[in-house]
């Protein structure tokens, strides 16, 4: 196993401080405590990477007592004492969800997410909320009403986003899993731009029950872990259906881990030729060539495909996106929670609330997709968009039912860039080019490390049909074994 | 389809969002540049192509339209802007100003 954890003590894996909770080496408290003396020593909070947003310390001490007191959570859990951080969208009991959002400010939810419900099940204790892009809108965690967060690679270039913080968590070593959430990349993309696994579940793998909605037939609630073993723990935990979620999938569990030391004879990885474009990184090329080369080695056959309409990705994302987000975001109006600027009247309180309260990004993308789904613009725009939508996915489904079983390709066009870098909305909304499409079509698809280029990480992803996340995990597993201290130079 | 001054402001009204005439100029800007990079959908062929409405192998179900509310571990005046006796108060509408029943 050492070789899987590359650079880290297995002592801080999910597994190594589970194990040692029960056996009783140590306690859930004691678990905690140490998780929090990372973040310190990584400097997670405002003034270091900004990482970490909102936390309570004696609370979270207190609940992991009342674990080991009140429950046999900590005898059997799979996370038992496992200290674990959670995006600022998914809703917590105890401590504030709001979204990076001043709308939202200070908001506690009266629920709690399903994912987190079964995290806590497994024995995990939850330590913090991570900072994001507002609203999940952002590919560098920059646009967070916050503060931008920073890359514990290098604290001059962004984490990546939305779910930035959460990868920055990781990354710095202080967890060894953390919930995000993705609607266009914003798990896989962190992942790779802080050298970490990021897995986006297949669409319905995982309840949304308390997830704020940002644009609801793509959103969903993804996993970092610091190696592939922490990300399939943590996503076999969470997995599987919710009656609190209609669109959470009746579909069985498979124990993710158990994928690990799956041989890799005769399955079939395809190389889809857009996602090597001649604008690519030659070094990101020469990384992934390389895990081409151990896919090989492995018994793997790679097989050149194509998927004609990924270069569409974008432009249909950031149309679908938008006016879902439109539409979804329309309940925020100072009402019923969080933000409300009083004005002369309901109508003068909506635009006062709404004005103040969000950002420059979301209220872009507000208005965009409004824009697209007003009279007159509706079919040229959002019509059209949803119908090559149906393009891309076929493209999926045709070269899955061709005979291959799994896609690898980058993560990212480039590692992650300085603060700052990218001014134009549209130049940033690129970063998603190679991970927007799994979103569209609503497979499973993961980050994990597979190299640096001048000491930053390069993120290689896997893509699988619908409910295949098992063999995804597969793959990786053996991929991270095989490349080991290499998938981080 | 170049978005006008006149579409930003539209759009803005319809979602509630006040826009200053210094930023809605720059929205202008920015909305024609993002749409003008969706021209690349305009040259693709989907005649006869669903538009998808939903994702993956089970389309987009429904819950079923029954059931108790969401069971709610905060009360709601933890969470709602202004509450009385129980119930979220809403600011009064403009067409609405000579009622009685301050709710400020």
């Amino acid at each position: 196993m050492s070789e899987r954890r590359a650079a880290r003590p297995p002592e801080t894996s999910a597994r190594g401080i589970a194990e040692r909770v029960r056996d009783g080496d140590i306690t859930a408290e004691r678990a905690a405590r140490e998780a929090f003396v990372r973040g310190d020593d990584a400097r997670v909070g405002p003034d270091g990477l900004n990482a970490l947003l909102w936390t309570d310390r004696e609370a979270t001490l207190d609940a992991a007592r009342g674990h080991a007191t009140e429950s046999d959570f900590v005898d059997r859990g799979d996370l038992a004492g496992v200290p674990i951080a959670v995006k600022d969208n998914i809703a917590t009991l105890t401590l504030p969800t709001s979204c990076g959002s001043r709308i939202l400010e200070g908001y506690v939810s009266p629920f709690e997410a399903t994912a987190v419900t079964r995290l806590r099940n497994a024995g995990a204790t939850i330590v913090g909320k991570t900072n994001m892009d507002e609203f999940a809108m952002g590919s560098s965690t920059e646009n967070s009403a916050f503060g931008p967060a920073r890359n514990p690679r290098d604290r001059s270039r962004v984490p990546g986003g939305s779910s930035g913080g959460s990868a920055a968590v990781v990354a710095a070593g202080m967890v060894p899993i953390a919930l995000g959430s993705e609607t266009g990349g914003s798990v896989r993309q962190p992942a790779a731009f802080c050298g970490i696994v990021g897995v986006k579940p297949t669409y319905g793998r995982v309840s949304r029950y308390g997830l704020v909605a940002f644009a609801s037939s793509l959103d969903q609630i993804g996993v970092f872990g610091a190696t592939v073993d922490d990300a399939a723990i943590g996503l076999q935990t969470i997995a599987g259906r919710d009656v609190m979620d209609a669109t959470s999938a009746d579909v069985p569990v498979e124990r993710y881990v158990e994928a690990s030391g799956a041989s890799l004879a005769g399955l079939v990885i395809g190389r889809p030729k857009e996602y090597f474009p001649d604008f690519l990184d030659a070094r990101i090329r020469e990384k992934c060539d390389r895990a081409f080369d151990a896919f090989r080695k492995l018994g793997a056959e790679v097989r050149d495909v194509s998927l004609p309409h990924t270069d569409l990705a974008i432009p249909v994302y950031y149309i679908v996106a938008p006016a879902e987000a439109s539409s979804n975001l329309a309940r925020f109006d100072g009402v019923r929670y969080g933000l409300r600027v009083p004005a002369d009247g309901l109508a003068a309180t909506y635009e006062a609330t709404r004005s103040r309260g969000f950002g420059k990004e979301v209220t872009r993308r507000i208005l965009l997709g409004t824009y697209v789904l007003s009279a007159g613009y509706y079919d040229a725009y959002y019509k059209k968009a949803q119908q090559v939508r149906t393009l891309i996915a076929d493209d999926f489904r045709e070269v899955f039912a061709s005979g291959v079983h799994l896609l690898f390709t980058p993560t990212t066009p480039s590692p992650a860039f300085p603060l700052g870098a990218k001014a134009d909305p549209y130049e940033m909304y690129m970063s998603d080019i190679f991970t927007a499409t799994a979103n569209l079509a609503g497979v499973p698809a993961m980050s994990q490390p597979i190299g640096a280029v001048d000491g930053l990480p390069i993120g290689g992803q896997l893509i699988a049909p619908h409910f295949d996340e098992a063999r995804m995990f597969g793959a990786a597993y053996a991929l991270e074994a095989a490349l080991g201290a290499e998938a981080l130079r | 389809m170049a978005v006008t001054i006149d579409d930003v402001k539209h759009v803005a009204r319809l979602a509630r969002l006040g826009v200053t005439e210094e930023r809605a100029g720059e929205l202008v800007a920015e909305l024609n540049g993002i749409l003008g990079h969706m021209a690349a959908l305009e040259k693709v062929d989907v005649e006869g192509v669903m538009a998808a409405d939903g994702v993956g192998a089970l389309g987009m179900p429904l819950r079923v339209d029954s059931g108790a509310p969401y069971p709610l571990r905060h009360p709601l005046d933890a969470f709602a802007p202004a509450t009385r006796d129980g119930f979220i108060l809403v600011p009064r509408l403009a067409s609405h100003e000579d009622a009685s029943e301050e709710t400020e």
